[in-house]
C-alpha cells in the first residue's frame, strides 16, 4: 500500500511539474511580454521613458535567457510563489487566496446539485418502467451539455430575477445570491454524471447478481438502490476530476455573467490586461485542484471496491 | 474537455433509442429512406446544419436586412415578422446579425476543430505507429495537457496570442488537441495488430505505404467522429470566449458577442439574449444529433 501511495504521489507531482512547463511555454514563450505590450501601448504618449520600462523588464526578469527565467520561476512557484501580479503589483498567491473562498463556495454548491440532480435523474430514467418517462429523462443531459452556460445563466436570470422576483439577479454574494449560479453551473456536470451513471446503472442491472437478488425475494426499488447504485456509482467517481476542473473553469464565464467576485472574475480580469503571472497562478491552481481530486479518487477507489487489486493499477 | 466521455455515451445513447430496426434484408435506398423516416430528428439536424452553413457563405440568402447599420427609430422592437428576432439598442436586425455572423462563428469552429484534428491526429498517429518511447513521451504530454482544464488552457492561450476570432479559434482547437490524440493513438495500435497490416508488412511494403494506404484509412474513422462532436464543443467554447469579449471587436455580429451585448438589456428585451442563444442551443444540438448517427453507424459496422 505504501509503495503504491508513494508512486501515485510522485506522479502527481510529475504531472504538475510538466502542466507548469506546459503554462510557461504557452504563456512566456509566444510573443508578448507583459512589459513589452504595456511599453507598446504607452509609446505614442508624451511620459514614455524607455529606460523605466527597461528596468521594470529586469525586475521581472524578462531580460534573462529563458532557460534562466524557467529555472528562476519553477523554483520560486515550488514554494508557492507565483510572483506579483503585472497589473496591480500585489503577489499572485495573496490575489488568488482572496478570490477563491467565494468561488470555492460556488464551486461546491454547483458539484453538489450536479451530484443530487445528476445522479437522481439516472437513478430515476434506470428504475421507473414507464418508456416515456425514461425516455424523457434521457433526453435531458444530451441537452444539457449542448446548451451555452452564460446563456442558461441569463435566461435564469430573466425568468426568475426579472419576470418572478425570486432570487437577485447580479452582484450579490449572500446565499439568495448563490442559488442561480450554482445552478448555472451545475447544468453541465450534472448532465455528464447523469450520462455516465444511467449508463453504468443500465450496465449493472444486468449482472447476474442483480437477478440473484431479485430471485431471493429483494424489492424492485430496493434492488436498484442498495445493490446496483452502489455498484454502478463507482465508474462515475473516477469523472470527479474532470468535472472539478470543468466547474472550476467554468466560474470564468459565470462569475462574468453574474458580476459575482472570485478566481473566475479575477481570471477574466488577468486575461484582459495580458497579466502572465496571475494567469499562470490561475492555471497551476487548476491543475493541482484537478491533479488531487484525481489522486483523492484513486486512493479512494480500493477502499470502495476491494476487487481493485492496487499493484496491477498504473497511471 | 467532454469530448470522449460524450463518445463512448452519445454512442450508447444512439443504440438504445435508435437502433432496435428489424434486421431483415431489404434493398438499399428504402433501408436510407427507412433509417431517415425513423429518424426525424436526424433530418432536422442536418437542416438545421446545412441552414447555419449556407448563412455561412451566403447570408442574403435569410434576410435582406443589415447586420451593422441600424434604424434608430425602430430600436428594441420585439420579434415580429418584420424582425424576426426582433430589433437591439440600436436598431439592428438581430436575426440578420446572427444570419451575418454564421460565417465568423462558424470559420471559427471550423479552424478549431482543424487545428485539433490536425495536430491530435499526428501525435496519435505518430505515438501508435511508432511505439516505444516516442509513444511514452507523447502519451504522458497528453495526460499532462488533460489536467488542465480546457478553457483555462484556451485562455493562457488567448492571454499570449491576443484578441481575435483566428487566435481564439487556435486557443479553442489546441484545448482539445489532446482528446484527438488518445482517440487516433488507440485507433492505430488496433490496426497495427490486424492481420492485414501483418501481411503487407512481410510482403516488403515500406513503412510510409503500410502507414498510408492500411492503417490510416482504417484508423480514421473514430476519429472523423469525434471531429464531429467537436464541432459543437468548439462552438460552445468559442461563443463563451466571444461572450467574455476576447472575439472580434464589437460591431462584428459574432454569435457570443452578440449574446453578450442583449446582457445589459436583459430586463426589458428577451430576445435579445434568449433568440440568439437558442440559435447556439440548436447547432450545437444538431451537430451532436449527427455526430451520434456517425459514431452508431460505425459501431455497428465493426
Amino acid at each position: 500500500m505504501r509503495r503504491y501511495l508513494i508512486r501515485r504521489i510522485l506522479q502527481a507531482a510529475a504531472v504538475l511539474w510538466a502542466a507548469y512547463t506546459v503554462s510557461f511555454l504557452v504563456l512566456d514563450l509566444l510573443p508578448g511580454d507583459p512589459v513589452s505590450a504595456m511599453a507598446g501601448a504607452a509609446q505614442d504618449q508624451a511620459s514614455f521613458d524607455p529606460a523605466q520600462f527597461a528596468r521594470l523588464k529586469h525586475e521581472y526578469g524578462f531580460d534573462k535567457p529563458i532557460p534562466v527565467q524557467y529555472a528562476d520561476y519553477l523554483g520560486r512557484a515550488v514554494r508557492g510563489d507565483f510572483g506579483d501580479s503585472v497589473a496591480t503589483g500585489r503577489p499572485v498567491t495573496t490575489v488568488l487566496t482572496e478570490a477563491l473562498p467565494p468561488t470555492l463556495q460556488l464551486t461546491a454548491a454547483a458539484l453538489l446539485l450536479a451530484v443530487l440532480a445528476g445522479g437522481g435523474l439516472a437513478v430515476l430514467a434506470t428504475w421507473t418502467s414507464a418508456r416515456w418517462l425514461r425516455q424523457a429523462l434521457l433526453s435531458l443531459p444530451p441537452l444539457g451539455v449542448s446548451v451555452p452556460t452564460f446563456w442558461v445563466g441569463l435566461m435564469l436570470v430573466e425568468l426568475l430575477s426579472f419576470r418572478v422576483h425570486l432570487f437577485p439577479a447580479f452582484g450579490d454574494d449572500g446565499p439568495r445570491g448563490l442559488v442561480l449560479p450554482a445552478l448555472t453551473m451545475a447544468v453541465m456536470p450534472g448532465a455528464l454524471i447523469a450520462q455516465v451513471l444511467a449508463k453504468s446503472l443500465l450496465g449493472t442491472l444486468e449482472e447476474p447478481y442483480v437477478q440473484t437478488a431479485r430471485a431471493k425475494g429483494a424489492g424492485r426499488t430496493r434492488v436498484h438502490l442498495r445493490h446496483a447504485l452502489r455498484n454502478a456509482a463507482l465508474p462515475a467517481l473516477t469523472i470527479l476530476g474532470v468535472l472539478t476542473g470543468m466547474v472550476l473553469a467554468n466560474s470564468v464565464v459565470i462569475e462574468t455573467v453574474f458580476s459575482r467576485n472570485g478566481l473566475g472574475r479575477v481570471t477574466a480580469g488577468a486575461v484582459g490586461v495580458q497579466d502572465i503571472p496571475v494567469v499562470q497562478g490561475v492555471v497551476m491552481f487548476a491543475a493541482v485542484a484537478v491533479v488531487t481530486v484525481n489522486l483523492a479518487v484513486d486512493l479512494l477507489y480500493p477502499l470502495l471496491d476491494p476487487r481493485i487489486v492496487m499493484a496491477g493499477r498504473t497511471a | 474537455m467532454s469530448q470522449t466521455l460524450d463518445g463512448g455515451l452519445a454512442a450508447e445513447a444512439a443504440a438504445g433509442t435508435a437502433l432496435p430496426a428489424p434486421r431483415r434484408r431489404r434493398r438499399e435506398e428504402t433501408g436510407l429512406a427507412r433509417f431517415l423516416l425513423r429518424r426525424p430528428g436526424l433530418v432536422l439536424s442536418a437542416l438545421t446544419v446545412l441552414a447555419v452553413v449556407v448563412a455561412a457563405f451566403r447570408p442574403e440568402t435569410f434576410t435582406s436586412a443589415d447586420p451593422l447599420a441600424g434604424v434608430p427609430a425602430h430600436r428594441f422592437q420585439a420579434p415580429s415578422a418584420a424582425h424576426w428576432f426582433g430589433t437591439d439598442e440600436l436598431g439592428r436586425d438581430v436575426f440578420a446579425r446572427m444570419a451575418h455572423g454564421a460565417a465568423l462563428s462558424m470559420k471559427a469552429t471550423l479552424i478549431a476543430v482543424a487545428v485539433a484534428f490536425v495536430f491530435g491526429g499526428l501525435v496519435g498517429l505518430v505515438s501508435g505507429f511508432v511505439g516505444r518511447w516516442v509513444d511514452d513521451v507523447l502519451m504522458r504530454a497528453v495526460d499532462v495537457v488533460l489536467a488542465i482544464p480546457a478553457l483555462f488552457l484556451s485562455l493562457a492561450l488567448v492571454t499570449a496570442l491576443g484578441y481575435g476570432t483566428v487566435k481564439v479559434a487556435v486557443a479553442i482547437g489546441v484545448a482539445s488537441v489532446a482528446s484527438f490524440a488518445r482517440v487516433m493513438r488507440a485507433e492505430v495500435l488496433r490496426v497495427r495488430q490486424a492481420v492485414y497490416v501483418e501481411a503487407a508488412r512481410a510482403c516488403g511494403v515500406r513503412w510510409w505505404n503500410v502507414l498510408g494506404r492500411h492503417v490510416l484509412p482504417n484508423a480514421i474513422g473514430p476519429v472523423l467522429v469525434l471531429a464531429t462532436l467537436d464541432f459543437g464543443t468548439a462552438i460552445l467554447g468559442v461563443s463563451a470566449l466571444s461572450f467574455l469579449g476576447y472575439g472580434e471587436p464589437p460591431p462584428a455580429p459574432e454569435w457570443g458577442t452578440v449574446i453578450a451585448g442583449g446582457r445589459n438589456y436583459l430586463a426589458n428585451a428577451w430576445w435579445l439574449t434568449a433568440l440568439p442563444g437558442l440559435v447556439i442551443a440548436a447547432t450545437v444540438l444538431s451537430t451532436n444529433r449527427i455526430a451520434r448517427a456517425l459514431d452508431g453507424e460505425w459501431a455497428r459496422r465493426r
